[in-house]
């Protein structure tokens, strides 16, 4: 908010009069001297703009382009505090199989019958980008490659809304996989295009935390469609949304290139 | 209440200042904060309601929850940073022990009697009674609880010892949002007393 300068508009210093007409023409003076003034008037409006907020309306606030880019220039650097914060050696808390959330809440943009159906003969994981071996992945391959190196967290999801729950995944470090397939783990992001046309987006220091899964199972069982069949990465130091599910392509850049959630407003690191 | 009269025979000075400059720049960027974190904080609350109940669309800031996240991230860049300049300043200038303390409950019971009976003087506004202290006392030990848990559920990873301190994710959500009662309801009152004694408003933006 800047105010162009302070003034004192309402105020009037003409000298008392007594006589009828000069009454009349004191009283118009403040008036019309506010109607031929714009930038007092618009200073005025801004003022009562920022009553506004203070009468807890703040709707004229809301769709302000200016106010908007301001917030998200803010939110740009949120993401460089929160990557600073950020420490792969902190491990998210896990919890006993007792502290399992049950049922684990669905979570998505759309309804629980809307999930997409992937069918697991059809279906290939995607690699582009920084990456040195782009072959794409059968599923079975996948489960494969997983099984030697089997991990499973029981971690906290924690959702932007406020909520959480805990819950039980499995697969391999998502760390495994990018080293597996040649990743330049020296770029800055790894993308994530989705099934259900879901995008995100996350930081490769948190792609190499050690608690970041290629999750390919839920509870000890294969990932349901509800919870993001075939795969989805389980991020325990980041929000829900950067949690995405039914992963049809990964790819490595030094681009930003957002999110679903990102891109209207919520912010990209996202970190918890 | 016992205070010093200045002898009769003064020669005029100017009104000497109640609240130095630096408080009152504070303390109106503190209200710019507290009221744009409160408002996009209960739209937040909003989403995931704690108790059977929500705030008013009309009351938040926002619009929805992504803008409401946006306004509460940016304010409280301000809320942190304004705070510290008024707790250092305040605790480095010794404004804070000459106008907060001694403070004793039996003090606190006192002066509120005396307020509810009518017989609490406001003659001198650069001496606070010791309920004005303990109201302001909590005001700001409650806003420091406020970015505290605050801070614990924006990072329950990282910041995991203080997640800890305040009972886990959820417990730091309900200490976060019990503060935030406790501050709405010193508001409340705050501004009902500036109403019952107007003058204080003006020294709070002029100084005298």
């Amino acid at each position: 908010m800047t105010h162009e300068r302070k003034s004192s508009i309402l105020m009037s210093d003409a000298p008392v009069v007594r006589d009828g007409e000069a009454i009349l023409h004191e009283a118009r003076a403040p008036m019309a001297r506010r109607v031929s003034e714009p930038s007092r008037r618009a200073f005025l409006t801004r003022t009562l703009s920022l009553g506004g907020v203070a009468l807890l309306s703040g709707c004229s606030l809301d769709d302000n382009a200016s106010v908007e880019s301001a917030l998200t220039r803010i939110s740009r650097w949120n993401d460089r505090v929160q990557a600073a914060l950020f420490r792969k050696s902190v491990l998210a808390p896990t919890f006993p199989a007792s502290a399992i959330t049950r049922p684990f809440p669905f979570n998505a943009f759309y309804t629980m019958d809307e999930a997409p159906v992937v069918d697991e003969a059809e279906y290939r994981l995607e690699l582009s980008g920084l990456i040195a071996d782009k072959a794409p992945w059968r599923l079975d391959a996948l489960r494969d490659f997983a099984a030697p190196r089997a991990a499973e967290q029981i971690t906290r999801h924690v959702c932007v809304e406020g909520w959480s729950a805990i819950g039980r995944w499995g697969g391999v470090t998502f760390a495994d996989f990018l080293r597996r397939i040649g990743a330049d783990t020296s770029a800055k992001y790894v993308g994530f295009k989705c099934a259900d046309d879901y995008y995100t987006s996350i930081d490769m220091p948190t792609a190499l935390h050690p608690q970041t899964l290629l999750a390919l199972t839920y509870d000890g069982q294969t990932l349901p469609r509800k919870y993001g069949f075939p795969m989805k990465l389980r991020i325990p130091t980041k929000l829900g949304y950067k949690n995405p599910k039914h992963i049809r392509a990964i790819y490595v850049t030094n681009t930003y290139s957002g999110g679903y959630w990102e891109d209207q407003g919520y912010n990209w690191f996202g970190g918890s | 209440m016992t205070k010093s009269v200045p002898p009769a025979a003064q020669p005029p000075v100017r009104p000497a200042t109640v609240q130095p400059w630096w408080l009152r720049v504070t303390h109106w960027l503190n209200v710019l904060a507290v009221v744009a974190m409160v408002m996009s904080g209960w739209r937040i609350y909003n989403a995931s309601p704690i108790f059977p109940f929500r705030f008013p669309n009309e009351i938040t800031l926002g619009g929805w929850l992504g803008g409401a996240l946006q306004w509460h991230f940016a304010a409280m860049w301000l809320l942190v940073a304004n705070g510290l300049i008024y707790l250092t300043t305040n605790a480095a200038s010794g404004r804070f022990s000459r106008r907060f303390f001694p403070l004793t409950p039996r003090g606190v019971v006192r002066d509120l009697f005396a307020a509810l009976r009518g017989r609490l003087t406001h003659d001198d506004p650069r001496h606070y009674n010791q309920v004005q202290r303990a109201a302001y006392l909590f005001a700001v030990l409650d806003l420091v609880l406020l970015v505290a848990s605050g801070l614990a559920v924006w990072k329950p990873v990282q910041l995991g010892w203080l997640c800890t301190l305040f009972g886990g994710f959820q417990g730091a959500r309900l200490v976060h949002f019990i503060a935030m009662a406790g501050l709405v309801g010193f508001v409340v009152v705050h501004v009902a007393m500036v109403a019952l004694v107007p003058r204080t408003l003006r020294t709070m933006i002029t100084g005298r």
